[in-house]
C-alpha cells in the first residue's frame, strides 16, 4: 500500500539489487534446513515411529550442506548474505569465514552421530518429549553461532541453543535431572545476561553491531572509548559458556545427569561455542585488547586445565569424571587463545575440532559401557574387557586420543600449542600442558582398569556378556572413533585447514571485504 | 470462577477475542499489531475458555495440540524466508505481491506469511503453557 505510489525510489542506497547467486545460500541453509526439519519434526511429535527417520535424514542433509559450505569457503574464501536485501551494517549479516565453516561441519558430523546413537539410546517416552526436535533446533542455534556475523545475532543463536539444550537436559523428568537443569540453567542464563550487557556497551559505543563494521570502527575508537571494560565483561561471558575456571561450576553438576546421548552432544559441542565466540570476539575483534589481557587468560587456562584434570581424578562415577575432562579440554584451547600468535590459535581450533569429535565418543562409549555393567561407578563396574574386548579397545583408543598419545588426533594440537607457547618463551604454559597430559592419562587410565579391564566383583549382578549393544550406538560411536583415528595418522589437512582459519581471524581483510566489497582493508 | 455468567459470556468472549486476535494480525501489516500481539490476544481467549469450561473441550475445540501449531507457525515462518530463494534475493527479503479481488487492489508479502507463522508460535506456545497450568490446578 505504501509504495505503490512511489516507485521511482533508488533503492541501491539501501538494499542490494544485484541479484543474489544461488551459492551464497549455502551460509544460511544449515540454519534454515535445521528449523524448518526441527519443525516438521515437532509436528510429528507422536508419531515416535518416523522420528528417527526424518531426525537422521535432516542430520544427515545438514552433513552435506555443511560440507558444501566448507568446501566453498576453503576454495573461495569467506562471503557474506545479508538478510532482506539490506545493505551491511544495517542488515543482519551472516558471514563465514574457513573457522566457522570448519566448525559448522565438525558440528554437523557430531550431531549425526548423536542423532543415530540416539535412535536406540533415546526410548519412545524421550522422543515423544522432543528429543529429535530439540536436536535439529540446538543445531540451528550452533550453526547460527558458527556462521553469522552479527554480533546480538550471536547472543539470538547462544539463546536458541540455551533454550534447545534445556530441553534436551530434562527428557526423562529424573529428580536429579531437574536439580542438574536447575544449576544449569540459572548459571548459563546469568552467563547470556553478561552477554546481552556487553553487547548493549559495545552498541552504545560503536553504534554497530555487525563484527565487520566492529573491526573498521575499533581503531579510531580505540584512544577514546573504554574497550577493555567491554572486552572483560565479553570475557567472563564467554568463560562461563566455556566452563572455564572459575566460572565452570555448572558443567560437573549438570552434565552427567542426562541420557548419554545427551551429554556426548552437550559435552562436545557447547562449551566448544564459548570457546568459537572468545576467538570471534576477542582474537578477531579485539586483538589490541586481547594482548594485553593475554597472562591473564594465561592464568585462567593454566587453571581450567589442572583443576579439571584433578577434578576428574577425585571422581568415582565416569560420568562425572568425563564432564570434569571436558573442562580440562577447555583450558588447552583457551592456552591457544592466550597466546594468540597464529600458530597458537591454529592449536586452539585444531584441538576444538578433536574435542567435539573425542568427548562425544567417550560420552557415547562410557554410555555403552555402563549400560552393558549397569553401573556408572567405577567401584561397582568391571568386566568389560572381558566380554566385549572391541568395546573396551575402542574406548581405550578414545581415550588414549584425549590425553593426547598417538597415533590420534589428540596428539597434533596438543604439539602445536606446547611448540606454540615454548615459541614465545611461555614455558609454564608449555609445562602445564604437558602436566595436564599426563594426569589425564592416570585418569583415563584408573577408568579403564578399573571399569573395562578389571575382573567383574564377587558378589555383582551377572556377567554382561548377554546384553548386546545396538548397531546405532556401533555406527554412532564408529563414525566419531574412525575420524580421531584417521586425523591422528593423517593430520596435515586438518592442520593446514586450523592454520588457515587461524590466520583469517588475525588478517581480517577478506572477511571485511566479504561484508563491505570496497572498504580499504586494515 | 466457574460461576453461571462466566461461563455464559465466556464461549462469546472467547470468539470475539480471536475474532480480533486475527484483527489485530492483519493490521499489523501497516499500523501497530503483528502476530505477536494477535497471538498473545488468541491465547488469552484460549485460557479464558479454559478456565471457565474446563482443559478438554479447549483441547477439543483447536484440535491440533498446541505444540503442533507451534511448530506450524516455525515451519511457516521458515518457508516465509525461503521464498527468496527462487527469486534470487537474499533469505527473509520482503517479497510483494499484488492482487486485484473484486477491483480492489490487495498487497501480499512473504512478510504477512512470516507474521502468521509468528501468530502460531505464541498462540501454541502460550496455549500450550496455559492448558498445563490450567490442568494442574484442577488435579
Amino acid at each position: 500500500m505504501a509504495a505503490s505510489s512511489t516507485a521511482h525510489v533508488d533503492l541501491s542506497q539501501a538494499m542490494n539489487v544485484d541479484p543474489t547467486p544461488l551459492a551464497d545460500w549455502l551460509v544460511v541453509m544449515p540454519v534454515a534446513w535445521c528449523i524448518l526439519a526441527g519443525a516438521v519434526l515437532l509436528m510429528l511429535r507422536k508419531r515416535t515411529e518416523v522420528q528417527a527417520r526424518i531426525g537422521v535424514f535432516a542430520l544427515m542433509v545438514l552433513c552435506l550442506l555443511d560440507a558444501a559450505l566448507f568446501w566453498r569457503v576453503a576454495n573461495e574464501g569467506p562471503f557474506t548474505m545479508v538478510m532482506g536485501r539490506w545493505l551491511p551494517p544495517f542488515g543482519i549479516a551472516f558471514t563465514v569465514d574457513l573457522l566457522g565453516a570448519f566448525f559448522t561441519m565438525t558440528s554437523g558430523l557430531v550431531a549425526l552421530a548423536a542423532g543415530i546413537f540416539g535412535r536406540d539410546d533415546v526410548d519412545s517416552t524421550g522422543r515423544r518429549y522432543g528429543f529429535y526436535p530439540f536436536l535439529l533446533l540446538l543445531m540451528a542455534g550452533v550453526s547460527g553461532a558458527f556462521l553469522t556475523g552479527d554480533i546480538f545475532n550471536l547472543y539470538v543463536w547462544f539463546e536458541v541453543l540455551l533454550i534447545s539444550s534445556f530441553g534436551l537436559l530434562v527428557l526423562g523428568s529424573e529428580r536429579e535431572q531437574i536439580d542438574g537443569a536447575t544449576k544449569y540453567a540459572f548459571l548459563n542464563l546469568v552467563g547470556t545476561t553478561l552477554f546481552l550487557v556487553a553487547t548493549g556497551y559495545l552498541y552504545g559505543l560503536f553504534g554497530t553491531l555487525n563484527m565487520a563494521d566492529i573491526l573498521v570502527k575499533a581503531p579510531e575508537l580505540r584512544e577514546t572509548a573504554p574497550l577493555m571494560t567491554l572486552v572483560c565483561l565479553y570475557l567472563l561471558a564467554f568463560a562461563m559458556k566455556a566452563a572455564a575456571f572459575p566460572v565452570n561450576f555448572w558443567l560437573p553438576a549438570s552434565y552427567h545427569t542426562p541420557k548419554l546421548v545427551v551429554s556426548g552432544l552437550f559435552g562436545g559441542l557447547l562449551t566448544k561455542i564459548g570457546i568459537y565466540a572468545l576467538l570471534r570476539v576477542l582474537v578477531m575483534l579485539f586483538p589490541v585488547e586481547r594482548t594485553e589481557l593475554g597472562w591473564v587468560i594465561a592464568v585462567l587456562a593454566a587453571g581450567t586445565m589442572l583443576f579439571g584434570v584433578l577434578g576428574a581424578l577425585a571422581q568415582n562415577d565416569i560420568r562425572r569424571s568425563v564432564g570434569f575432562l571436558v573442562i580440562s579440554g577447555i583450558g588447552m584451547m583457551l592456552a591457544g587463545i592466550a597466546l594468540g600468535s597464529p600458530s597458537g590459535l591454529a592449536g586452539a581450533i585444531f584441538y576444538a575440532a578433536h574435542s567435539m569429535v573425542v568427548m562425544t565418543a567417550i560420552y557415547f562409549a562410557a554410555g555403552i559401557g555402563g549400560r552393558l555393567s549397569g553401573s556408572f561407578l567405577l567401584s561397582r563396574s568391571g568386566g568389560i574387557y572381558a566380554s566385549h574386548a572391541i568395546l573396551a579397545f575402542t574406548t581405550l583408543a578414545l581415550f588414549l586420543s584425549m590425553t593426547g598419545l598417538p597415533p590420534f588426533s589428540g596428539l597434533w594440537p596438543k604439539v602445536m600449542l606446547v611448540k606454540a607457547s615454548l615459541d614465545v618463551g611461555e614455558w609454564w604454559l608449555a609445562a602445564t600442558i604437558l602436566v595436564t597430559g599426563f594426569l589425564t592419562t592416570i585418569t583415563v587410565g584408573r577408568i579403564w582398569a578399573l571399569a573395562y579391564w578389571k575382573p567383574r566383583a564377587e558378589g555383582a549382578e551377572a556377567a554382561p556378556a548377554d546384553r548386546s549393544v545396538p548397531a546405532t550406538s556401533v555406527i554412532g560411536l564408529g563414525m566419531l572413533t574412525v575420524l580421531t583415528v584417521v586425523f591422528g595418522l593423517w593430520p596435515e589437512p586438518l592442520i593446514a585447514i586450523s592454520q588457515d582459519a587461524a590466520r583469517g581471524l588475525i588478517d581480517t581483510s577478506s572477511y571485511v571485504l566479504s561484508v563491505f566489497p570496497g572498504e580499504v582493508p586494515q | 470462577m466457574r460461576t453461571v455468567i462466566f461461563r455464559t459470556v465466556a464461549p462469546y468472549l472467547t470468539s470475539l477475542m480471536v475474532l480480533f486476535s486475527i484483527f489485530v494480525l492483519l493490521r499489523g501489516h501497516n499500523e501497530p499489531g503483528g502476530g505477536f500481539i494477535g497471538g498473545l490476544i488468541a491465547a488469552s481467549a484460549f485460557a479464558i475458555y479454559g478456565i471457565a469450561c474446563g482443559v478438554a473441550p479447549v483441547r477439543r475445540a483447536i484440535y491440533f495440540h498446541p505444540m503442533a501449531i507451534s511448530a506450524f507457525g516455525l515451519f511457516l515462518s521458515a518457508i516465509a524466508g525461503m521464498i527468496s530463494l527462487p527469486l534470487s534475493v537474499p533469505f527473509m527479503t520482503g517479497n510483494w505481491m499484488k492482487l486485484y479481488f473484486f477491483g480492489v487492489e490487495l498487497d501480499l508479502s512473504s512478510v504477512l506469511i512470516f507474521d502468521i507463522g509468528v501468530y502460531f508460535v505464541v498462540v501454541g506456545a502460550i496455549t500450550s503453557i496455559a492448558l498445563a497450568l490450567e490442568e494442574r490446578d484442577r488435579d
